[in-house]
């Protein structure tokens, strides 16, 4: 356990951490110069790629050779997947999914 | 609150709602965490507002010990958040024009902020600035909220959360697909989730997201021609947006 000033120090440094990230790309490039096109063009390419990367991160300790090979989160994400092409409802779609993978990876597998 | 303050609060609200139900599970699973940790819940709350990251408030529980190196914290926290400066690059221009509320939109920008905002098709009549404002704020808001339940209930009772990450997961999913029927061109999709899977098996679970996002800013720009060529005429993960000042 931590007292309280090294807690709060220690939750400074870490906001700090994260907070650099948000940062960086606003002091690298700031409002008075022009942002290259190069830049712009990965601020119109990026989300799309960074969606993609970002599914394959939140999957990344899923272990297709060990039991249960990733079935439930293949079950889970089809149906969310259907189920928002379908019903076009985020809410829905994300709900649905997250408690029907928190019955297969509690009771089912 | 005056009418115009209140028509973004309105358009704002019903998008955040999703952010809402994933700030409370994952907040909460955050909350459950430290107090199983031994910490009192207030902690809980004052690491939402100071810290306010998922993934680095998970990560600051593990690296929670007596002793430990500020150093290492600082950079494991910065590498962990690593994506977070390619959002900025995304919202330089935009965020750029924000004025006074520019240092509480970069603090706030988290995967969640940025996947509404990066795609905001913002109704007529409804200013900008406060609509990123009330998406911003309502989001943190929820975190903390989300963060301070978790430790009062994880201070009260124990109960069984496992799987309930993939609310996460499956609200990428949704917004993946979303995006993928805004756009004509898929290839950025497929160059983030190639490289992602390619790194991923190279360098393992632990340390694939720094290189995963060398190489996919590799692949954009390698194939910036091709992508350009198919969206001169529409912005890449934009939608029509209405023009501002």
């Amino acid at each position: 356990m931590l007292t309280t000033t090294q807690m709060i120090i220690y939750i400074l440094v870490t906001a700090a951490g994260v907070f650099a990230t948000r940062v960086s790309a606003f002091l690298l490039f700031p409002s008075g110069r022009t942002t290259p096109k190069i830049i712009i063009f990965l601020g119109n390419a990026l989300p799309c790629a960074l969606m993609a990367l970002l599914i394959v991160y939140c999957l990344k300790d899923v272990s297709l050779i060990a039991h249960p090979h990733g079935l439930p989160e293949l079950i889970a994400l089809a149906v969310t997947a259907l189920l928002h092409l379908w019903k076009k409802n985020t809410l829905l779609s994300i709900s649905v999914g997250t408690v029907l993978y928190m019955i297969l990876v509690q009771g089912v597998f | 609150m005056s009418h115009e303050l209140k028509n973004s609060f309105i358009a704002a609200f019903p998008r955040t709602i999703p952010i809402l139900t994933g700030y409370l599970f994952l907040g909460g699973g955050f909350g459950l965490l430290l107090t199983s940790a031994g910490y009192p819940w207030y902690w809980t709350t004052i690491m939402a507002i100071v810290i306010y990251a998922g993934m680095g408030q998970y990560v600051a529980v593990n690296m929670l010990a007596p002793g430990v190196s500020l150093i290492d914290v600082f950079l494991v926290q910065a590498t962990i958040n690593a994506r977070h400066s390619f959002y900025g690059i995304t919202m330089l221009q935009k965020y750029n024009g924000m004025g006074k509320l520019k240092p509480y939109l970069i603090f706030t920008m988290t995967d969640e902020t940025f996947s509404l905002l990066c795609s905001a098709k913002i109704p007529e009549g409804v200013s900008e600035k406060q609509y990123f404002f009330f998406v911003s704020l309502l989001d943190h808001l929820y975190w903390i909220c989300g963060c301070t339940l978790g430790g009062v209930i994880g201070s009260l009772l124990k109960f069984d959360t496992t799987g309930i990450e993939m609310i996460m997961t499956s609200l990428f999913l949704t917004i993946a697909i979303d995006q993928w029927k805004d756009n004509k061109d898929h290839l950025p999709v497929f160059i983030g989730g190639i490289a992602a899977v390619v790194c991923l098996v190279i360098f393992g679970a632990e340390h694939f997201i720094i290189p995963a996002l060398i190489l996919l800013t590799a692949g954009l720009l390698l194939f910036r021609k091709r992508i350009e060529a198919a969206t001169t005429t529409e912005a890449l993960c934009e939608p029509e947006e209405r023009e501002e000042e």
